[in-house]
């Protein structure tokens, strides 16, 4: 399973909006040996293309230099298609070289709502996973709170 | 010339789990040809048909090689030669 934040999401989805109808692409990093996705990292799709993207080899390596002294790694990988569904493509299975990560893809054909799904990718095998995205107010202990004043609330009326 | 040379994660089967491996040789194909001496299989992982396999990326120091003359691309003492998976796919054409 995915666990990843609300805002995360948004911003995914905001750079696969933003570069339409050209494909996204890019990375969340984490703590080295966590799963646990942090960092939002936008890339350049070097292809430019609505059909294909790959990430720019400079820009890849400089990354992988800075993540390497974050003692970091790739727990997402995301990338878009812009007219067919969030599935991983024959391409994307056959270049999936991050055992690690959760493949994410988007689909920004619809404009009122977009597909977010996220993949395992192992020896040319694809396994869907479920995506639970942590909505901010989750990490307070207010709702919990509320919760039991309404329940008391009907007691005193009877 | 000996350089030192980044494994990532999906070939460090091959490396028994090193991280960071030493080759020898003055261009990058004679270096792979070394790995490939000690690492069975290294070499089908980086080179298809003669040419760099397009899964992987291979760079001197801050180049990648399929700018500076490819597997012909010449390396020196000390140089750091790192290897990462190319990360590229895409919906295709046809679908």
């Amino acid at each position: 399973m995915l666990r990843i934040g609300r805002e995360l999401v948004d911003a995914i989805v905001a750079h696969a909006r933003a570069d339409h109808p050209d494909e996204a692409c890019g990375i969340i990093a984490g703590p080295a040996g966590s799963d646990v996705a942090v960092r939002f990292v936008p890339m350049i799709n070097a292809e430019r293309s609505p059909t294909f993207y790959r990430f720019d080899s400079g820009e890849q390596l400089r990354l992988h230099r800075e993540m390497d002294r974050l003692d970091e790694e790739t727990v997402v990988v995301y990338h878009s298609h812009t007219a067919t569904e969030a599935y991983p493509s024959r391409t994307d299975i056959s270049f999936a070289g991050e055992p690690q990560a959760h493949y994410v893809l988007v689909c920004t054909r619809q404009q009122e709502s977009v597909e977010f799904r996220s993949y395992r990718i192992l020896d040319g095998l694809v396994t869907e996973e479920p995506v639970e995205v942590v909505e901010p107010e989750m990490n307070s202990a207010a709702p919990g709170v509320g919760k039991l004043d309404r329940v008391a609330a009907p007691a005193t009326d009877a | 010339m000996s350089v030192s040379v980044s494994v990532p994660t999906i070939l460090r089967p091959v490396t028994k789990g090193e991280k960071t491996v030493t080759a020898d040789g003055g261009t990058v194909a004679e270096l792979i040809a070394d790995l490939e001496s000690r690492f069975a299989g290294m070499g089908d992982r980086l080179v298809k048909n003669g040419a760099l396999h397009r899964f992987v990326n291979i760079y001197v120091n801050d180049e990648d090689v399929r700018f500076t003359g490819g597997l012909d691309t010449t390396v020196a003492d000390g140089d750091q030669v790192t290897i990462l998976p190319a990360v590229a796919g895409g919906a295709g054409q046809g679908r």
